[in-house]
């Protein structure tokens, strides 16, 4: 193999997951722990990962279950997913 | 934003070989394949786990589970594992694995006892249920579903896999992560001779790893994206991970390896684009169980029991019907209801439009009581596979709060899912690996445990089935001698690894996964004719020849989903094999075919087996009781155990 091995990232129809630049510290516990190998490391040490392969996320949030910075990754629930609630009524 | 290509970030390893020699090969490392891992290493066998992901998160269980079944041997069951092993087979009307589920009534306990020794919680011990009439006073356990029969437990399932791998690593098993197996390897390379180890890639790097083996394991679930599959976003709303492709099902059908029931698949329930994500609308069962449910006005929505009488309080709702000696699982469980074991449920949409209930309809956790409320909340929700982040959290960060909140159920009842008739599932005690005594396939040296067992569900089930495997796994090794590769077919296998690297253009997994799920809609959806499914056969015969040999990728991460679509064509071919095998209707296999309008006509009530015999598709069968005298079998296969507990 003489080409260089590329990523090439899948087609991305929803957001599944955010991360917060400033916030995230680089420690990668996300990479380590995702189903799905959907991120990648950041190339320099203590950068933000990407999620390059989103698409393929399960959607069980145990990116951010594991990170130890509150905030620094946000899964996403899509707009059709999003489940309508409201004040119950009296009994 | 979409990222953009960029050079790869791992090195890349396609032109290296690691070997590894152990005695028994455990391939997957979820909820199964780590007690797999442990009870063949307790048995003093080298152990090495594959798994294709991290061992800390992975399988269908990786990011929690909510409740136990079936531990019928924990101190307060009044049920034996008899008595729960025989409901469960007669509710689905025998077709049900009785082996896998004695080993889970009668092991379930040890197991949970097992995974409290490595820190995971199983007890109530900061006392926040005291009192509750689910909780146990002397063992705090917390009980869920039946509370007067108490052999299904409520867990702080987060915990789990976290417990399960310590305790693994503890007894010295070797995890080889972000790895998956591809092919089994058999005695002189033969169709269907003794399997001795199996070859694998690393997702990261395209390394070759090849594993020489005395047992094998099978802990890989069961396969999704059959019918279903949105490409870019196959995850959405999906109750299994997508990663879980039927590998065991494939590499082992291509060796000779027996399948049963696999023509068994239910409308599906949650998937994709057609329902809102697990026990994440309103709903009243399983994780929500036995929620109020109230109408768009408010009113409270009837629960009945078995007879059909309203019950006055929601503490019925957990306790068994006048003259009912035990119910399995309310709520509709399973999805035919056998009278004699069947629990309380709500009335049927149907029949609350008939009455002048009004849509929508919402669970109401306020209306019950609080303890109830905490537990369905924050035990259950908050432990469960798919809800502690995407619904507990992100609810809870969006405002919900469940004692002032009505959430709303959508769709077709609890289910808050609405599906077509030909949109199919594997749920609800699906097919899988035909199993021996000992858990061994029909190969020798080939087990299988969890889900890729056939009739199989539920953590306990794979915790209490990996143990039993590993251990007679390692039994197993301890007395055959060493094995000899058969190298040319471990270059074969190897060369296949590769091959879509050299597809300059070609077809991408997406697009062959999306075509899979399209054909198998259309030639194998509600109702089958033997036409139909062998022109399924045949289009999938084609799809094989031309285009998936022209998979193409980049790097190793697109290896690792080209192989599992592979997998995913072969376990749709297996499907189809198996329906045909199978010539009239069951209603307890969900199974309607247009050519034979018989339903369950006595002489097919019988497990249908189907294998690849090297030469063909070998159609054969099995009584549904072949397992004979189930505690009888039990203690003559596990003399040693049952000994080694009885010290302990």
């Amino acid at each position: 193999m003489s080409e260089p091995v590329m990523a090439v990232p899948d087609p991305m129809v929803f957001t599944p997951i955010i991360i917060d630049d400033d916030l995230c510290i680089g420690c990668n516990l996300c990479v380590l722990v995702c189903q799905a190998d959907l991120f990648l490391p950041h190339p320099e040490k203590g950068g933000a990962p990407t999620v390059f392969y989103g698409g393929e996320c399960w959607y069980e949030g145990s990116c951010v279950d594991h990170c130890p910075v509150p905030g620094a990754i946000t899964l996403n629930t899509q707009l059709f997913n999003r489940v309508h609630w409201e004040e119950s009524t009296p009994s | 934003m979409m990222p953009q290509p960029r050079p790869w970030p791992y090195a890349i390893e396609f032109d290296q070989v690691e070997r590894i020699d152990c005695d028994v090969l455990v391939v997957g490392g979820g909820a199964a394949g780590c007690m797999a891992a442990s009870g063949a290493a307790e048995s003093g066998a080298r152990v090495v786990v594959l798994e294709k992901a991290a061992t800390v998160a992975s399988g269908a269980s990786g990011s929690g589970s909510d409740h136990w079944e079936s531990a019928a041997t924990n101190p307060c069951s009044k049920i034996t594992p008899e008595e729960l092993t025989d409901a469960m087979i007669r509710a689905h009307d025998g077709f049900n694995n009785g082996i896998s589920h004695y080993i889970e009534t009668r092991e379930g306990w040890d197991r949970l006892l097992d995974i409290e020794a490595a820190r995971g919680k199983i007890r109530d011990t900061d006392d926040d249920f005291a009192g509750a009439p689910f909780r146990d006073e002397k063992t705090k356990l917390l009980f869920a579903y039946d509370y007067d029969n108490r052999f299904n437990i409520r867990v702080w399932g987060q915990t789990f896999k976290h417990a399960q791998l310590r305790s693994a690593k503890r007894k010295g098993v070797k995890f080889v992560e972000r790895t998956m197996a591809t092919a089994l390897l058999t005695e002189g390379g033969r169709h269907g001779a003794r399997v001795i180890g199996a070859m694998a890639i690393n997702g990261r790097t395209g390394k070759c790893v090849v594993i020489r083996a005395k047992a094998t394991v099978l802990c890989t679930s069961r396969p999704t994206r059959i019918w279903l599959f949105i490409p870019g976003a196959p995850g959405i709303s999906e109750f299994r991970p997508p990663q879980c492709t039927g590998d065991a099902h494939a590499m082992s059908w291509r060796i000779g390896a027996e399948f049963t029931m696999l023509e068994k698949a239910i409308k599906a329930e949650w998937s994709g684009n057609r329902s809102f994500p697990p026990y994440g609308a309103g709903n009243n069962h399983n994780s929500w169980y036995a929620c109020t449910m109230v109408d768009a006005e408010g009113r409270e929505v009837p629960w009945l029991d078995r007879d059909g009488s309203e019950l006055a309080t929601v503490d019925e709702r957990y306790r068994p019907a006048p003259g009912q000696k035990f119910f399995l699982k309310g709520g509709g469980e399973p999805d035919i209801p056998v009278y004699e074991f069947q629990g309380p449920e709500t009335l049927s949409v149907d029949d609350l439009m008939a009455r002048g209930y009004k849509l929508p309809l919402y669970a109401d956790l306020s209306k019950m009581p609080e303890a109830e409320r905490r537990v369905i909340w924050g035990v259950m929700i908050g432990n469960e596979g798919k809800t502690k982040i995407p619904i507990m959290k992100n609810y809870t960060d969006r405002g919900f709060d469940p004692s002032k909140h009505r959430l709303q159920s959508y769709g077709d009842g609890w289910k808050s899912g609405a599906f077509l008739p030909q949109e199919r599932q594997f749920f609800g005690l699906p097919g899988g690996l035909m199993n021996d005594w000992t858990l061994m396939t029909n190969v020798e040296g080939l087990f299988a445990a969890g889900d890729a067992l056939f009739a199989s569900n539920c953590y306990g089930h794979a915790c209490a089935t990996g143990h039993y495997a590993g251990r007679h796994a390692a039994a197993y090794a301890s007395r055959v001698g060493d094995v000899t590769l058969h190298e040319p077919q471990v270059e074969a296998e190897r060369s296949k690894l590769y091959a879509p690297l050299r597809q300059a253009k070609g077809v991408s997994w997406h697009e062959l996964n999306f075509a899979i799920t399209r054909l198998m809609q259309h030639h194998c959806g509600a109702f089958k004719t033997d036409q139909l499914l062998m022109r399924g056969l045949d289009a999938l015969a084609a799809m094989e020849r031309d285009d998936a040999s022209r998979l193409t990728g980049q790097n190793p991460h697109d290896l690792i989903r080209i192989h599992e679509t592979r997998n995913i064509l072969t376990t749709a071919q297996i499907v189809l094999h198996s329906c045909l095998a199978r010539k009239a209707g069951s209603k307890a296999l969900h199974f309607t075919r247009l050519d034979s309008p018989d339903i369950d006509p006595p002489e097919w009530n019988k497990f249908v087996t189907v294998r690849d015999s090297g030469s063909g598709v070998a159609v054969g069968e099995k009584p549904l009781d072949y397992y004979g005298n189930l505690p009888d079998n039990y203690e003559r296969h596990n003399r040693d155990y049952i000994d080694r507990r009885s010290k302990t």
